[in-house]
């Protein structure tokens, strides 16, 4: 079965045929700067939203990349939420059109639901799983008993964990976005700064805001005193708060959900001290670790054509007065 | 007219989002300004759980716009990833739904906002401590800092 998938519930443009919600067979991903080459000119991130005609573009070139036709599609996939709504409208306008024109199964996929599957099309999903989703808008922790089955046992109570490594990179006068400065820095450094573990507690849930304004702060106060911050060290400091914490709730969830399998997913995924770490507390626990390829960690459609499938299989579908939603749970559309 | 108000801490910053909560009206722009980690979230969710927002209300940074359901709605936003750059994100739509809107990083957008509003500015003192610089724009906003302040 070939799925159609569209993504656009954030800067990027994407489209993907999917076979079987395991082989990729076509992806294109239109982000800034591809449009810069293709308009020949710089386009602003928020304006490249308005760029429709991006939309059929990305879907002329997902079909040559496939070498097939839209007859040759089963149905297609879209992300109907959470995002920014202006960006997921564009998306499933195409979707809708599509499906509605060719007359082909229409299903909406959760983006985190996607950023989960992307590991499907690296290896097949082993359950009862833990999911730890990390990403510049999420951090939440889900248990799958089987396929397409959520439940969130924990999430962020304030910033999500790549928000505040782009903040605290910002403090720091370090590029954007804030998680691969912040990581490569920290390579260097040495674990000197006190900063408090956020949220220390038996729940699932995170709170990155305290540890943000913890950096602030040491940062303020050093420069008050007027201190030079070694920001290796600061660098490093942070980001073993995060992985400690990471690491610990996951540990966590993984023994009491007795699962077989974690899957880490989201742009955040990409980070080596927090892979490591998750990778080395599954080792000690014997439990299998898949992360999925930067390819896949960050926003694109592979992801939603691979939940896709398995939403299809489960019954999923929707008609023509599908709606985006800027926030959305994960268990809405079951 | 411009009020500062001193906060020796973050349950004082949502005692006082939660008395403008208190004199609430549909259509009621908060604009939040002030450095990362000054309070302007902690605000947000003070006004939120006095509106009888029951979601726990995170940042909107990376979404831009979060929309909750209380006894009005609650649309939340972090202009900051706009760059000054509205297009496409139809911000002006959201200050006549009949809500109340939280902007964060408001002034990086000031040419679309409207005319009457509240400015609060939070400028950071020490660790816990803050100094809100209030400004309301408008009668009505002005007869808000009145009763509340």
């Amino acid at each position: 079965m070939n799925i159609l998938a569209i993504e656009s519930s954030c800067d990027e443009t994407s489209m993907s045929i999917i076979k079987d919600g395991h082989t990729d067979l076509g992806t294109v991903i239109l982000s800034q700067i591809d449009i810069h080459k293709m308009y020949g000119g710089v386009v602003p991130e928020i304006a490249s939203r308005s760029h429709v005609e991006s939309i059929t573009i990305v879907l002329e070139e997902v079909l040559t990349k496939a070498s097939m036709k839209i007859d040759d599609i089963d149905a297609i996939a879209v992300t109907y939420g959470p995002g920014l709504i202006g960006s997921l409208l564009v998306g499933l306008i195409a979707a809708k059109t599509i499906a509605y024109i060719y007359n082909k199964p229409l299903i909406p996929v959760h983006h985190i639901a996607g950023h989960i599957y992307a590991n499907n099309l690296v290896n097949r999903l082993e359950f009862p799983l833990i999911a730890l989703v990390i990403s510049g808008g999420h951090t939440e922790l889900i248990y799958m008993k089987e396929d397409y089955s959520f439940e969130k046992i924990g999430g962020t109570l304030d910033d999500a964990v790549g928000e505040c490594y782009d903040k605290v990179a910002r403090v720091m006068d370090l590029s954007y976005p804030g998680g691969p400065s912040i990581d490569k820095l920290a390579k260097q450094g040495n674990d000197t700064y006190k900063l408090p573990l956020p949220l220390n507690d038996s729940s699932y849930d995170f709170s990155f805001s305290g540890l943000k304004s913890a950096v602030i702060n040491l940062v303020h106060n050093e420069e008050q005193r007027g201190n030079k911050i070694k920001k290796e060290d600061l660098a490093c400091s942070f980001q073993n708060r995060v992985v400690d914490i990471l690491t610990k709730k996951t540990v966590k969830a993984l023994k009491e959900y007795d699962v077989k399998n974690l899957i880490v997913a989201g742009g955040v995924a990409a980070n080596s001290a927090i892979r490591n770490s998750l990778e080395n507390a599954c080792k000690q626990h014997g439990i299998s670790f898949t992360v999925p390829p930067i390819l896949y960690c960050t926003d694109n459609a592979a992801m939603i054509g691979a939940a896709g499938y398995f939403a299809y299989k489960k019954g999923i579908r929707a008609d023509l007065n599908l709606n985006a939603q800027a926030n959305c749970n994960l268990e809405d559309l079951l | 007219m411009e009020y500062k108000i001193t906060v020796k801490d973050e349950m004082d910053t949502i005692e006082l989002a939660q008395n403008f909560e208190s004199e609430k009206f549909p259509n009621m722009i908060i604009c939040l300004n002030g450095e990362l980690g000054s309070g302007k979230t902690v605000f947000a969710k003070g006004f939120a759980s006095a509106l009888g927002v029951n979601e726990t209300i995170t940042s909107p940074t990376f979404s831009i716009i979060k929309e909750y359901d209380g006894e009005l709605p609650l649309y939340h936003m972090d202009v900051y990833r706009l760059d000054g750059n509205t297009n496409g994100v139809n911000i002006e739509d959201y200050f006549t739904k009949d809500g109340v809107v939280i902007i964060e990083w408001a002034d990086t957008i000031k040419d679309i906002l409207p005319k009457e509003r509240l400015d609060i500015k939070f400028k950071v003192v020490d660790e816990n401590k803050r100094i809100l610089v209030i400004i309301p724009y408008g009668k009505q906003y002005e007869d808000l800092c009145e009763a509340v302040l």
